[in-house]
């Protein structure tokens, strides 16, 4: 069996030519055009920028977490002997990877360096200040609760005072993060309905602004199909269009963000560099439009088109 | 080739368009379909057109039940009949040539077969020369030359016209009956709806009269 092989190039032929017909028909409208695809772009572009900036956050958060230490400050009485016995047991802990005594009197010279209160420090009796040995657990990506364990078991060492983790802020971080991330969702979801109904409002104006010429058309044997087809189309190029306007708006912001974001970064003494866009990221905003753009126009002729009928 | 038993047709409002209308037209023949203005000419047409469809009674067009058809199977059925209509029906903002192939179009015929089948038809209503002209650039009389060339363009084996010559002077009306008479004479089946009376009956062809929706008393 098989069709015809002249027919699917003709049929293919027919779509290509419906699909130059319609980009032809917003050639010749360009200023309306033009504005309903920037504001289809910028709809596009918004969410998208918020995503790759969250992005970025999150790779500095990243970076930060391999930082993760914990500072165990020894009570005073533990004389040193003890402390580098205790430093020696901790090293061979499997889920440490180093270790770092620093004793109480080294502690008081970093303080007297970074403080400049050294005349202070002199005056005081005796040295207030604990040895500590510094802890840099194993695992890089060690889990939340993980390190917890870890930390509860070092805090019941008799020797240690205090067992200290600063990651709380890091944790804070994550979850204004995780915050900010399902706020995105929710404004991507929006624009995308706005989106999705500017193009269908669209493509509504169109069909009505071509009722006659749809009347005929019915009359002289056209189906829906052939009907919906160059609607469909238009659809389709105001998507594409957009998430190609919304791309280039997108990327045009990041190269300006990217002077001065360098620029906060050297005066941190940060390795850190803007992330641009993933390359499914690129491609998936003209995706997401044109998806959109043929599913409202879907549902602008699906809606319109059985209510014109000839008279 | 079309058949009317028993047809009523009543709208929403209760007005009875037409009433147990019987009638047949055979294969190859022409008719004008006549009547004051309400008697049901118009609705008549729809019917065959598949417009509108009877509340009562068969209507057989082609050997077709239209009141069984499916309503996605309609665009099929109207490719096999031409429609003519009074004020045209053109698209104003394509060609005469893309006027004429776009039921060929919707056909899916191909490139050079539109071409040629375009030109064949247009060469038959005398408007060669004018492919390329926008409708508006064209008289009265063109414009329905153009919407007869679009009508029969694609063959159709029934030809349709509601009042073709309504809007046009006594002499530009023959011209455009004498043409319905030529796609008569190679077999298309014609049925013109008019109230030219005095263009008709000096033509030698059967005039069905309507009365309010029945056939008035002398039909045959």
């Amino acid at each position: 069996m098989g069709f015809p092989k002249i027919n699917i190039q003709g049929y293919l032929l027919r779509h290509l030519q419906v699909m130059l017909f319609s980009l032809g028909q917003l050639w010749r409208q360009p200023l309306s055009s033009l504005m309903t695809i920037i504001v289809i772009g910028i709809a596009l572009a918004l969410p998208a920028g918020l995503y790759v900036l969250l992005h970025n956050v999150e790779q500095v958060s990243d970076q930060w977490d391999d930082a993760t230490q914990i500072s165990l400050f020894l009570q005073q009485d533990v004389s040193q002997d003890q402390a580098l016995a205790l430093n020696k047991k901790l090293n061979t802990w499997p889920n440490i990877a180093s270790t770092h005594y620093q004793s109480s009197k080294q502690s008081l010279e970093e303080f007297r360096q970074l403080s400049g209160l050294g005349s202070l420090l002199d005056s005081l009796p005796s040295n207030p200040i604990p040895a500590i040995i510094i802890i840099h657990p194993n695992d890089k990506d060690l889990r939340q609760d993980a390190i917890g364990s870890l930390l509860s078991r070092l805090e019941v060492l008799p020797e240690v005072e205090q067992a200290q983790l600063d990651m709380e802020w890091l944790q804070r971080l994550r979850s204004i993060n995780k915050t900010a991330q399902r706020g995105i969702s929710i404004l991507g979801l929006l624009l995308s309905l706005s989106v999705l109904l500017i193009i269908g409002n669209t493509i509504r104006l169109a069909i009505l602004s071509r009722q006659s010429e749809i009347r005929v058309i019915k009359l002289v044997g056209g189906t829906n199909a052939f009907i919906r087809r160059p609607f469909l189309y238009t659809g389709f190029w105001y998507g594409l269009l957009g998430g190609l306007i919304g791309w280039a708006t997108l990327l045009s912001s990041l190269s300006l963000l990217n002077g001065p974001i360098n620029e906060l970064a050297e005066l941190y003494g940060s390795q850190f560099t803007l992330q641009w866009l993933s390359a499914s990221l690129l491609l998936s905003l003209p995706s997401i439009g044109l998806l959109l753009g043929v599913s409202g126009a879907w549902l602008a002729v699906s809606r319109h088109l059985n209510d014109i009928e000839p008279q | 080739m079309i058949n009317f038993s028993e047809v009523y047709k009543r709208y929403p409002n209760n007005y009875e368009a037409l009433s147990g209308l019987s009638f047949q037209l055979a294969q190859g023949e022409m008719a004008f379909l006549t009547g004051h203005s309400g008697a049901g000419k118009s609705t008549l047409l729809k019917l065959i057109a598949l417009i509108e469809r009877a509340s009562h009674g068969q209507v057989l067009v082609n050997d077709q039940n239209l009141t069984r058809l499916p309503k996605r199977k309609i665009p099929y059925y109207r490719r096999k009949i031409g429609i003519v209509f009074q004020d045209h029906n053109l698209l104003h903002d394509r060609t005469v040539f893309d006027n004429v192939a776009l039921p060929l179009i919707i056909a899916g015929e191909s490139h050079r077969e539109i071409g040629r089948r375009v030109r064949a038809s247009l060469d038959k209503v005398g408007l060669l020369g004018k492919e390329r002209n926008l409708p508006v650039a064209l008289s009265g009389g063109e414009q329905q030359r153009v919407g007869i060339a679009r009508a029969v363009v694609n063959r159709p084996p029934i030809l349709l016209a509601d009042e073709p010559t309504g809007n046009l002077d006594p002499d530009l009306s023959r011209d455009i009956m004498q043409l319905f008479e030529q796609f008569n004479q190679v077999g298309t089946t014609v049925f013109i709806a008019t109230h030219d009376l005095d263009l008709i009956n000096t033509l030698p062809y059967r005039q069905i009269t309507l009365d309010s929706g029945r056939l008035a008393e002398g039909n045959l």
